[in-house]
């Protein structure tokens, strides 16, 4: 083959370079005045951010109640050296979202493979089923999952609230996965085999790399669907596996203490910074697909 | 190693109690560029993927270079594939889908890079190779699908529509391309196309499908000029095709000349052929419309073998280098005339709309289809 004389190519490229490429912004620019959809962006951002920016402020207040008596940094203090409970709370919840929603993935995950590469009896019906607990109100699975443990004799505690977490993470990794296979084609797969792969490079080369956005957004979707639960989490916690949302709602029980105002602080930065490891992953993801 | 031959022997596939290939059967020699032809749904997809071994049929056999070859999988039988959707790997770039291959055998470094780029360099990607496939226009798709199906060096390269997605100026260009590709490295070309004049532009034989049969095997030249059937002789190019009945066939020098009564013009038609038909036999008969005359006036002279009709011009359409007529004839049967425009036109060409005109061609120029009585 090295003997190929490529002369014939030389000539003009039949297809032109670039000829499409736009400015990004540049569409948009010139339409930016401060019309009404600049006033319903200012008012929604005030909606959504002016709670927060008062529980922020009242975190740095010196005394209790709602009056502004001066700045002070002792509810953070109090968040770091005197909250040994809340971070037992946040560390069950952590433990909790990183092994639930590590289980829910590689579940979900190789269950809309199933359903997308084999027919088998009650596909349809199995993939419908699937989505049911994503459109069931959350005390309904709360307390049927409630009614379920008791019956089978677990006790509750962390165990069970990783069964439930699991349970409501599924149909989420599922549905996200699933979508990316929808886009998958097929042909590639014998592409692989046509340029030499066995089987099993087939997979670990080609279906695992790209269907990797979808198991990894299901993934960071569970964790944080985790995390946040509080629901289900209510009905099939037990003694010893308070999680951050349980513990900080029964704080909330005893009068708003500021020391959930400085926690809030610090979650909204920590997500924050999150987001935007997120976004550079997530773009080092997209672009890879 | 140079191309296999391909041999394809009775080959049946079904899916249910729906035929996709009926018996097939077809010898494509060593370093042929053979294309198969024939409408979509007509079972070409369904063989090549028989050749390529991700389908198995359900009886006949395929042999390479004489070997039973449908025992062995993909992966063993020195035949690579250019998919219909190109099927490039969405994750990896250029460059890495065309050392895909490569990785699998565990080559040294350098040889892979130094391959990948000489076979990047052959199709003209040069400048995309570190581009995501979702980055790359249709065109560029296809050759990096061309640059990873060689790269194994394959004996056979099975191209199925690999140009169907692209527009007809590139789609020329890359189909020259693609033949002095085949001129190069000499192996056997197995081209599938539903589009005949690419089909009769590269190939050196051709098939004509439909509906899971192979109708017939033949050189551009021949499946173009001699069609065995009456849907080859429609499916390529265009053609003015009547059913007609033999009245008589009477040597003429070295061949017959029959007389053929066709309805749908009223009229004894004049056609030679080479075979001796019975009289009573019903046949098709088929003249291309680049071989009518069509003339204002009616020619002064007229042979015993040309065949005359009057008719009026329905429409006219003009296309640069030729105009296309549609002629309405005595007995309202609409025949399709193609005229060459040869020499520089001040002001278009003579015949206009409704004029009224004489159609005329050689006994020579028509074509009888035998219709096997069923
Ligand atoms: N897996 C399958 N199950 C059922 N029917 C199939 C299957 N694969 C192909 N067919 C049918 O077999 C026939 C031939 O299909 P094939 O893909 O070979 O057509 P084709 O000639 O390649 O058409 P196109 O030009 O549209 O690609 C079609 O009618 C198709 O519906
Ligand atoms: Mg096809």
């Amino acid at each position: 083959m090295s003997s190929l004389d490529p002369s014939f190519l030389i000539k003009a490229p039949t297809h032109p370079v670039g000829v499409y490429k736009v400015s990004k912004n540049q569409v948009f620019k010139d339409h930016r005045r401060f019309g009404f959809s600049n006033i319903v962006l200012v008012l929604t951002i005030l909606f959504l951010f002016t709670p927060l920016i008062v529980v922020i402020t009242y975190s740095f207040n010196s005394s209790k109640g709602m009056m502004w008596t001066g700045f002070s940094l002792k509810w953070y203090a109090a968040l770091l050296f005197d909250s040994e409970e809340l971070w037992r709370a946040f560390l069950n919840s952590f433990i909790i979202a990183i092994s639930s929603s590590a289980v829910a993935t590689v579940l979900a995950s190789l269950a809309a493979v199933g359903i997308k590469w084999y027919s088998f009896k009650g596909r349809q019906f199995i993939q419908t089923l699937s989505f049911l607990p994503m459109v069931l109100p959350e005390v309904i699975i709360g307390i049927s999952m409630l009614i379920f443990f008791t019956a089978i004799k677990l006790p509750l505690g962390m165990f069970s609230i990783f069964i439930a977490h699991t349970t409501f993470n599924l149909p989420f990794v599922f549905l996200l996965v699933s979508a990316r296979l929808d886009e998958f084609d097929f042909t590639i797969l014998e592409a692989a085999r046509d340029l030499g792969a066995s089987e099993r490079q087939t997979l670990m080369k080609v279906i695992v790399p790209s269907i990797m956005p979808g198991v990894m957004s299901g993934l960071l979707m569970s964790i944080t669907m985790s995390l946040e639960d509080f629901v289900i989490t209510f009905f099939v916690s037990g003694p010893g596996s308070t999680t951050l949302p349980l513990y900080v709602y029964s704080m909330i029980r005893y009068g708003v203490s500021p020391v959930i105002n400085a926690l809030s602080f610090v979650l909204i930065l920590s997500i924050i910074l999150l987001a935007f490891a997120l976004r550079r992953f997530l773009k080092v993801i997209a672009a890879s697909s | 190693m140079k191309g296999y031959d391909v041999q394809i022997e009775n080959v049946s596939r079904a899916y249910g109690s729906f035929k996709a290939l009926d018996d097939v059967s077809i010898d494509i020699k060593k370093g042929e560029f053979f294309s198969l032809l024939g409408p979509s749904g007509c079972g070409k997809t369904t063989l090549l993927r028989i050749i390529a071994g991700f389908d198995s049929p359900d009886t006949g056999i395929l042999l390479f270079d004489g070997k039973e070859i449908l025992s062995q999988p993909p992966e063993k039988r020195h035949v690579n594939t250019v998919f219909q959707s190109y099927a490039l790997f969405p994750h990896l770039t250029v460059y890495e889908n065309v050392a895909f291959p490569l990785r699998l055998k565990k080559i040294d470094k350098n040889l892979i890079d130094s391959k990948v780029r000489e076979y990047l360099h052959l199709v003209q990607l040069d400048s995309h190779i570190h581009k995501k496939p979702g980055k790359l226009s249709g065109g560029q798709k296809q050759r990096v699908a061309i640059a990873r199906a060689l790269i194994n060096e394959p004996s056979v390269l099975l191209l199925d529509e690999p140009l169907s997605a692209l527009d007809a100026k590139l789609r020329q260009n890359l189909l020259v391309e693609l033949d002095h590709l085949h001129d190069q490295i000499g192996i056997t070309f197995i081209y599938v196309t539903h589009d005949q004049s690419e089909a009769l532009s590269v190939s050196d034989r051709i098939a004509v499908m439909n509906q899971g049969k192979v109708l017939q095997v033949g050189t551009p030249y021949e499946i173009y000029e001699s069609p065995a059937t009456d849907f080859v002789a429609r499916f390529i190019g265009e053609t003015n095709l009547f059913e007609a009945t033999v009245v008589n066939c009477d040597p003429y020098e070295d061949y017959f000349m029959t007389t053929l009564d066709i309805p749908a013009l009223n009229s004894l038609v004049k056609v030679t052929d080479y075979d001796n038909l019975e009289k009573g036999q019903r046949v098709s008969f088929t003249v291309r419309p680049e071989k009518l005359k069509i003339t204002g006036e009616r020619p002064n002279k007229v042979g015993k073998d040309i065949n005359l009709f009057h008719g009026i011009v329905e429409e006219p359409i003009y296309s640069g280098f030729q105009s296309k007529y549609y002629v309405l004839l005595e007995n309202s049967t609409v025949i399709k005339v193609i005229q060459q425009h040869a020499n520089y036109m001040d002001e278009g060409p003579e015949i206009d709309w409704k004029d009224s005109v004489f159609v005329s061609w050689s006994a020579e120029d028509g074509y009888i289809v035998e219709v096997v009585d069923s």
